[in-house]
Order: C-alpha cells, then structure tokens, then sequence
C-alpha cells in the first residue's frame, strides 16, 4: 500500500496536478481581460515546482509505489530543464497569442499537464509508467498543436501528429509487450536483470527493435521523422518551441530508462541499430535542410539532425555517453528556445516571422535581435566558443571512446555541411538589403526581451563556463 | 470422448484464427459497416480467449464496454453519415448476411467456451491466490498498480479538456434569445396606439380608412 513517503516522494508532481486543477477552475471563472494574471500565475507555479524538485531532491535513488517511480539524479536534472524551458515558452508566447487571440487558459493548463507527463516519463520505473508518462505528454501536445483551429496548415499537422503518434504509440506497446512476454517482467530494474538469462533471446530482440522504432518517433529521428517538418511549421510557434525543447529532454529521458535501464543487458544488440538512426538522421536532417526556405521548417530538419548526435552520445552505451548525450539535449533545448523565441519576438499581429526571406537586412531593423538569432544559429551549428560546439564535441568523444571513429567523422563532415544553411540565414540578417513586409520592429514586452536576452547569453555563458553543468550531468550518471 | 484438453486447445486456435481474421477484414472491407461489424467480432473473439485464461472480468468489461457501447457507437454514427431512409431501409438488407455470419461465429465461440467449461479442462492460466480474477484485479489496481491507475485517470482529465478546448467556440455576433427578457416585456412598449381624427380628403376621392 502507498504510505505518506511515497506521496512525499512524488511532491513536485502532485504538485503540479493538483495545481493543474485549480488553474482550470480559475480560467472558467475568469474575464478574458485578467489572462494576463493567469499567465503570471503559470510562470510561478512551474518555477515553485521547480525549487520543489531541487529542494526535495534525497541524496540516494529513491522509488516510489513499488518502483513505479524513480526518483534519481537523472530525473532530476531533466525535470529541472524541463519546467525551466516550459516557463520560457510561456514568456516567449505571452505576445505572441494575445495579437492572436489565442491567449486561452487551455493553453497553460495543457502544457502543464504534459510538463507533468514529461516528469513522470523521466521518473519511469515501469513499462507501464513509460507508456502512460508518454501518452499524458503527447495526448496535450496534439490537442495544443490543434488549438490553433482557424488555421488549416495547424489542423493537418494536429491531424498527421496525432495519426503518426498513435502508430508509433502502438509500436512501442507492441514491443514492449513482447518484452514482458519474453522476461515477465515490467519492472525496468527486474528488467536489467533478467534480459541476460532470458529464455527467448530473440523474442526479446524482436521486442527491442519495436521499442527503438518507437524511440526514435518520439525523438523525431530519421527514418521516423515524417511528422517532424509538418508539425513544426504548421503548429503555433509557441507550442513548436515546446516540441523542440521540453519534448527533447523527455524523449532522451525515454530513451535512456528504456535502453539502459531496462534493456542495458542487450546493448550489443542496440548499438549498430542506434548507430545507423544517427547517421540517417544527420544526412537528412543536414542536407534536406539546406533547400529549405521556411525558417520554422529549416529548424524542423535542424532538429532531426541534432537528434542524430544525441544518438550518437548514446551509442557509447556506458556513463560517458549518457552524460554526453543528456548535456547535448540541454543545450539543444536552450538553443532551440532561443531561435524559436527569436521568431516570437519578431512576428507582430497578422505577420508570422516564418520565411528566411522575412529576416533580409533584420541586422538595420534590430540589431539585438539579429545577435541573438545569430548566436542561436552558430551555436546550432557548433562553432566555437558557444553552447553548441561542446555539446557536439562530447558526442563525438563518446563515439571515439566507443571505438566507432568512422561514427564521429561522419558526425563530424555532416557538422561542416550543416554550417551552410546557419551561415546562409545570418548571411540573410547581417548582408541582404531589407525588404518592404519583412521582419520589422520586435515585440516590446518586457518580460520576452530581458528572458529572451539572458537566454540567449546563457549559450555563449555556457559555452566558456561549461563545467558545473557538465559535472552535474556527470555526477547523476556515476562519474566523478 | 475428446480429450478436454485438446478441445481448449482447439477453441484457443480457433478464437485466435477469427480474431486474426475478423481484424483483417476490419481494414481490408470497403463497407464501412462490414468494418464495424467485423471489428465487434475481433473483440468478441478476444474476450473469448480472455474467458479461456480465466480473465472474465476483462472478457466480461471487453464486451459491455467496447462491444456494447463503443462499437454499437459506431455503427449508429456509420449508418447516420448517410440520412436517408430508404438507402437505410435498403441497408438493413444487404448489411443481414454479414450481420448473420459475426453472428454465428460468435455463437459458436460461445458454445466452445461452454464446453470447455463441461468438460472441467484445466485452464490457461494460473490463478494467483485463489481468488477470483474480478478480487485479484481490484486489490492489483488499488494497491501495486495505483499510480498508473491515477495517471490513467488524468489522460482522461487532459481528453476532456482537449474536446472541450477544441470544440467549444464563443462566436461573435451570434443571435440569442434572451427568455428573460422576452418574459419581461411590457405590451406597452411594443404596440402605440394612435388616435387620430377622421378626415377627409377636399377633393371628392372615395373614403378610405385612415390609417391606425
């Protein structure tokens, strides 16, 4: 039976849900005009989470409901980003959907509720609450895609999101039932332990290769990345910055529970599966992107290319890797809220900052925000000294460390062409002549412009002063 | 004599069979009502393998909730697509075959269970304590499986504020009725009452009624 410790252990997530709850209550009995409190309130609530997710953090592993939950310090740190990047969201899409009269209470409570799953899913310590964790996640990012009704490019990306999303769903059931039938367990500890000796060693394999099908969806990585272009232009900006950056860390989070905690014991069997995933998805995600002339859709493809090098940090299969590929999805998180945010700032009532020709001569317009798109885009792009390239550069280690040379400068070359299409939209901002309709004064919330700033300087802060980041990323897998 | 246990294995490769089968069909019909109704059969034959491993509470809450309700859902909402009587009238006919056929078959999967039953065959699965399967799944959900039971319970939260989120549309401009205000009206304010003097015309026109 759960007892107080066990509710006490899942504190920041009761939390959350009971707080959920409320704010729903709230937005039904609230004026239009008072919005603004809620979006205040919502900011609040995520950071008092959390400071309860810090605060309450116990110095060993602790679970919860007979394993359900884990509490450790992976979880933590991802749970941390997590809530941390969805209050960016919330400051970066304040203007953004009060000029739309988007500015809906459903907004915040959806995305709390899948900031939640996201916790539960990097909590997981059972396939059940894998399943469930991701499904509370996704279930809210179909329905904010969708919120945007009016436009029809938002219906179809909600329509093919939740479509390719079901089918990917049902594959990673389907795999891990056929990992539960092979071992008899669902417990991802038990799991660790009993794939070794288990009698049905291919049924096992078999179960692992539609579990990794289901991974590699959620993390949008090549070949499964159909959904990601379509989704990430078609839904509101807003909620494509959550996409890129709350859903990224949970999706690591997934993959790491799934494959090291639960299946570990059948990495040889994983990695060359893994290793082929990264390197389709830095081809494509590299080269589809260069004659891409929608930004939101460049980015999409930049996305998939960056999922390829967190792969190839999880190839390593063993501490170092794991630690490199979690760093690599913070600063893709960071990274991916600056440039979305960017375009945030840059869209104003009836004009939608999407196409790269919208950027010409934006260096004339707005200097700051040119230098905060441009830090972003090199960031991205790995060029030192910023966030970006010693991110790139751990994976790559763990791929040497691995013995897979052949998988970092293959990483490596596809970094180099992935340079172009960056360099092709500062080129755009910094040289080209401004063009009438184009990107032109940015939003003046204050809020956006301080955050958007300190998140933007935060990729170069990172990028010198790495260490304490890359030491807690470290330290919660084992290593010094 | 059969052998009992030869007979359930029999019945468990015959509901599987169906049930591979019918979900075929599901996906291979061009009649969208041959689909509903093949699908009704694979559930059918599902809860049927269900009642073989002694899960009866989950064959039993298969058919009420996804036979009865769900399915049944959807065959009203494939039929209402095309309101027309005599195109329904027509259907019911030709949609008899099939109808008569998912059935059968579900008869006959119903009189194997029963002789597996008679027959007293071991069962398929084991089960856990003695208890009955419906106690044994209430103590697993409300004690060991709990946290999932609740999260389950907020995806449900999240679907019901996503339908309403997505549905629901405050349009401008719409014209109520406000049955208040209609209640509250004064006869006075509506119909004036003018009186006027009868007059007539100077030139010798013929009368007419003067207007109220």
């Amino acid at each position: 039976m759960p007892t107080l410790n066990d509710i006490l252990v899942l504190l920041p997530e009761f939390y959350l849900v009971a707080v959920a709850c409320l704010l729903l209550l709230l937005d039904a009995f609230m004026k239009p005009e008072q919005r603004g409190t809620l979006h205040w309130i919502s900011v609040v609530v995520l950071l008092v989470a959390t400071y309860l997710v810090v605060a309450g953090q116990p110095d060993v592993t602790v679970t919860a409901f007979g394993g359900m939950f884990v509490r450790d310090q992976v979880s933590e740190i991802l749970k941390v980003f997590a809530l941390l990047s969805t209050v960016l969201v919330f400051i970066y899409a304040r203007p953004y959907l009060v000029e739309r009269k988007q500015f809906i209470g459903e907004f915040y409570t959806l995305m709390i509720f899948a900031v939640i799953g996201v916790m539960l899913l990097v909590s997981a310590g059972n396939l059940i609450m894998v399943y469930l964790g991701l499904e509370l996640l996704t279930l809210s990012s179909y329905a904010l895609v969708a919120l945007n009704r009016d436009s029809s490019l938002s219906s179809e990306a909600a329509i093919k999101y939740f479509v390719l999303g079901a089918l990917s769903s049902g594959m990673l059931l389907y795999g891990m039932s056929m990992v539960y039938g092979a071992t008899g367990s669902l417990d991802l500890v038990q799991l660790h332990t009993v794939v070794t000796q288990s009698a049905m060693p291919h049924l096992l394999v078999f179960g692992l290769i539609f579990m990794l099908v289901g991974i590699a969806f959620k993390l949008g990585a090549a070949p499964f990345h159909m959904w990601i272009p379509d989704v990430y232009q078609g839904a509101s900006t807003p909620v494509t910055t959550f996409i890129a950056s709350t859903s990224k860390l949970a999706a690591f989070g997934m993959a790491w529970r799934l494959l090291e905690t639960g299946l570990g014991g059948l990495s040889q069997h994983w990695q060359p599966m893994l290793a082929a995933v990264a390197v389709l998805s830095m081809a494509i995600g590299n080269l589809v992107a260069i004659v891409q002339t929608n930004l939101k859709r460049m980015l999409a493809y930049s996305t998939i290319s960056h999922m390829g090098y967190l792969l190839v940090g999880l190839v390593n299969a063993g501490p170092e890797g794991y630690s490199s590929a979690m760093f690599y999805a913070i600063s893709y998180a960071l990274m991916s809220t600056v440039s979305f945010g960017v375009i945030l700032a840059l869209s104003r009532a009836g004009f939608e900052c999407e196409e790269i020709s919208d950027l010409k001569g934006l260096n004339q317009r707005s200097p700051w925000f040119a230098a905060l798109m441009a830090l972003a885009l090199f960031s991205l792009a790995g060029v030192p000294p910023l966030f970006g390239f010693y991110a790139k550069y751990l994976v790559l280690q763990a791929a040497i460390d691995a013995h897979m040379l052949w998988l970092a400068i293959v990483g490596a070359v596809f970094a180099i062409i992935g340079l172009y299409y960056y360099l092709h939209v500062v080129k755009v901002m910094y040289f080209d002549k401004p063009e009438e309709g184009g990107a032109d004064q940015p939003q003046a919330d204050a809020s956006l412009r301080v955050v958007l700033s300190i998140n933007g300087l935060a990729l170069l802060v990172l990028g010198v002063y790495w260490g304490p980041l890359l030491g807690w990323c470290r330290h919660s897998f084992g290593l010094g | 004599m059969i052998d009992p246990n030869l007979f359930q294995l029999v019945c468990f490769y015959a509901f599987g069979a169906v049930a591979v089968l019918s979900a075929l069909a599901v996906i291979s019909v061009r009649n969208s009502v041959h689909a509903v109704l093949s699908l009704v059969l694979t559930f059918f034959s599902v809860a049927c393998i269900w009642m073989l491993a002694e899960a009866e509470f989950l064959a039993i809450a298969l058919i009420v909730v996804y036979v009865g309700a769900v399915m049944v859902l959807f065959l009203f909402v494939v039929m209402m697509l095309d309101i027309d009587m005599e195109h329904l009238r027509e259907g019911f006919v030709r949609f008899l075959p099939v109808g008569l056929v998912v059935a059968v078959v579900m008869l006959l999967e119903m009189l194997g269970l029963i002789g597996v039953r008679v027959m007293h065959a071991q069962t398929l699965g084991a089960n856990p304590a003695g208890d009955s399967n419906t106690a044994w799944l209430g103590k697993a959900l409300y004690s060991q499986y709990l946290l999932p039971f609740e999260i389950a319970a907020l995806i449900l939260t999240v679907g019901v504020v996503a339908a309403v989120a997505l549905t629901l549309r405050q349009r401008q401009g719409v014209k109520h009725q406000r049955a208040s205000q209609q209640v509250l009206v004064n006869p006075r304010d509506r119909v004036r009452v003018v009186k006027m003097a009868a007059e007539r015309p100077a030139d010798a026109a013929p009368a007419q009624e003067p207007q109220a």
